[in-house]
């Protein structure tokens, strides 16, 4: 028997989220490489009609895992459900896409069988018979290629981004699914989740402004934002932030670009300062151009600029509210 | 030491009348906050002749997120009283990162010390922590929601199943409750969550969740008579096994998109900008 593929997607009421799609994608990739079979797996209360649509797709096999006790998600069903399932499967490789749910239950599922995951991986590499997994580290700095030292199953997440979503390969005669029975005794529950909710509505949307100036952690003081407002003003744009930025209260939560902020995707993305962690570029990285302004000339926000500044902002900016200026009074 | 707590913490899971898990519960909260030294921000990184690793002559900060556990931690303990131990693992230089917590409150520090430690994957840095605070008695422990070297979003997540604790990641907010805790976690998009949960449990803290504190003369003055115990790599190194993963290589990764930098002096470079701004960008 070949070895097996497995990729565990991710679902909110019967609708997979867009992640799940690249991590499909990842596995139909790997699958290809190693000769290794890609089967995928559904879980949840009700995941309807769900593992129709992942059978549409080229997979050998799809499994649904339902269970009442899993949902809402805790991280002692969703570990217990899986635990049983994978032990009994023994995939050599299990593929999901890094949410904030799967980081939540990854760790705790590979240290209870014993092995470990690799975890926001943004690629790998088959070298001879060695897999080769591709993590950004020291925020996107460098990054590194990793390896298994352990007896599979291999636990592997993929980064938001990594793979495309829309590239995941159909197949015209659907593939098997089947139901799998999992035993999820109600005590081991420990956590009580609340319904999911939005903090009070957002004051602006930055998903239809059409340039954004953003700022990061260089901007150094609350003060110095208003260098950023002037220049946002002078563009006609609206002003916008990293993290941090909000985190210190120097622009409100509704200002934040990224993975818990708004993702927008605007004609001119402006960046002054910011370093281009991932759960920043996730946000931005759709805009038609981008431009960054940043000291350090290794900082990951120059992969994603078209048009990059290496030196001060301070320096770089006055001048360019005057320039803009200069421009527009011509026009 | 345990005296002050009438249930032991191992009881918990029994169905010990509630009543008396809330009178031991209500009046304490001893945690205990992984943090961790890493290097700065804007540090430049390179790669040292392994090739697997930076070269360590950087300089260092502690992790975001752990300096905001830290503060969630003083601030639960001012309000619940208690006590809040620090806990590293790292080289000697890492000491600097417990001793700024003395100084803003903590009431002692363990430092696995040792640049070994620094190199192990995420279930076994648990597996050192678990082995180091043996014997102690702790409610809560928190941990960052990651680290800025490695990234791994894992070493809290992996100490809680090793403990056999109930844990919460990306938390932005934590209330006692009368049969343990009320933690609100962060989602995707703008979304959150709260979610109750019993003690002893550990919560990975999202950077945000306070505003941090200064150290204070005084404070960092009371830091020097605080103790702070070492533990050597080869006293846990019978709870350590091998690293499940490997760096095999460490590299500057390889551009994808063609970047035009604009160089010269400001006032040229602001000229550039504004020349593509009107010419290609097309929004002036
Ligand atoms: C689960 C999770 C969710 C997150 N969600 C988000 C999110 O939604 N949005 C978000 O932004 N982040 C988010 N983050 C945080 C993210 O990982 C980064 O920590 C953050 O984006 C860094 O912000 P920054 O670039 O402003 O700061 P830093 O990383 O500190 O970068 C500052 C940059 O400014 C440069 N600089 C300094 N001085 C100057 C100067 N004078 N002139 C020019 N450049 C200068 C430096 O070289 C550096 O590159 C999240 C993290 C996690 C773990
Ligand atoms: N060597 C260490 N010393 C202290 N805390 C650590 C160490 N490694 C990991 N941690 C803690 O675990 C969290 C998550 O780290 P990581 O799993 O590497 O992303 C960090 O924010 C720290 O709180």
């Amino acid at each position: 028997m070949p070895d097996i593929i497995l990729v565990v997607v991710e679902q909110r009421e019967g609708k997979l989220n867009r992640v799940s799609w690249e991590t499909l994608t990842a596995g139909q990739a790997l699958a290809a490489e190693t000769g290794w079979t890609l089967e995928a797996a559904v879980l949840g209360s009700r995941t309807g009609t769900l593992a129709k649509e992942v059978a549409a797709k080229k997979v050998a096999k799809v499994y649904v895992i339902e269970s009442p006790k899993l949902e809402p998600y805790t991280p002692d069903a969703f570990v217990a459900a899986l635990k049983q399932f994978i032990s009994s499967k023994q995939p050599k490789l299990v593929l999901m896409p890094h949410t904030y749910q799967v980081r939540d239950f990854v760790p705790k599922l590979a240290t209870a069988m014993d092995r470990t995951a690799i975890s926001d991986c943004i690629g790998y590499k088959k070298e001879g018979d060695k897999l080769l997994l591709t993590r950004q580290m020291f925020q996107g700095k460098l990054a590194a290629d990793v390896s298994f030292a352990c007896d599979p199953p291999w636990f592997v997440t993929f980064q938001n981004g990594a793979f495309r979503g829309d590239k995941v390969e159909a197949e015209s005669s659907a593939a098997p699914v089947e139901a799998v029975d999992v035993e999820i005794p109600e005590n081991i529950i420990r956590n009580k989740p609340h319904e999911v909710f939005k903090e009070a509505k957002q004051a602006v949307d930055l998903t239809q402004a059409e340039i954004i100036v953003a700022v990061g952690r260089g901007i150094k003081e609350q003060k110095n934002i208003e260098i950023a407002k002037q220049l946002a003003e002078a563009l006609g744009g609206e002003i916008a932030a990293s993290r941090p930025i909000c985190d210190s209260g120097w622009l409100p939560m509704d200002r934040q670009i990224g993975s818990s902020g708004q993702t927008v995707a605007p004609k001119l993305y402006l960046a002054l300062g910011i370093s281009g962690a991932i759960q920043h570029i996730v946000g931005m990285k759709g805009a038609r151009t981008i431009i960054a302004v940043n000291k350090d000339s290794e900082a990951p926000i120059f992969e994603i600029a078209d048009y990059a500044v290496v030196g001060n902002l301070f320096d770089i900016v006055p001048p360019l509210i005057e320039e803009v200026k200069k421009v527009k009074g011509a026009s | 030491m345990c005296g002050r707590f009438p249930t032991p913490v191992v009881v918990l899971y029994t169905s010990l009348s509630t009543l008396t898990r809330q009178d031991a519960r209500s009046l304490l909260l001893k945690i205990l906050v992984c943090m961790k030294q890493v290097p700065q921000k804007d540090a430049p990184l390179k790669l040292n002749e392994t090739g697997a690793w930076i070269r360590e002559d950087v300089s260092y900060e502690v992790n975001e997120p752990d300096a905001y556990a830290l503060e969630e931690a003083l601030r639960q303990k001012e309000k619940h009283s208690g006590e809040v131990v620090v806990i590293t693992a790292g080289p000697a230089h890492a000491q600097q990162v417990l001793r700024e917590a003395l100084a803003k409150g903590a009431d002692r520090a363990i430092h696995l010390e040792d640049a070994s430690f620094v190199r192990l994957d995420a279930i076994n840095t648990a597996r050192a922590f678990a082995a180091a605070i043996k014997g102690e008695k702790f409610d809560l422990i928190f941990t960052g929601l990651q680290s800025d070297d490695y990234g791994y979003a894992q070493t809290g997540v992996v100490l809680a199943e090793l403990l056999g604790w109930p844990h919460a990641t990306i938390i932005m907010q934590i209330e006692k409750s009368d049969s343990g805790i009320r933690v609100k976690r962060e989602l995707e998009a703008g979304y959150f969550q709260f979610v109750e949960m019993p003690l002893p449990a550990l919560l990975t803290i999202q950077s945000g969740i306070n505003k941090l504190r200064y150290a204070t003369l005084i404070g960092i003055k009371q830091a020097k008579n605080k103790p702070l115990r070492k533990v050597t790599f080869p006293e846990l190194q019978s709870a350590i096994g091998s690293n499940m993963q490997k760096i095999e290589r460490l590299y500057v990764p390889q551009k994808t998109k063609n970047t035009e930098f604009l160089e010269g002096p400001p006032g040229e470079v602001a000229k550039k900008l504004a020349e593509k701004l009107r010419n290609e960008v097309r929004v002036l």
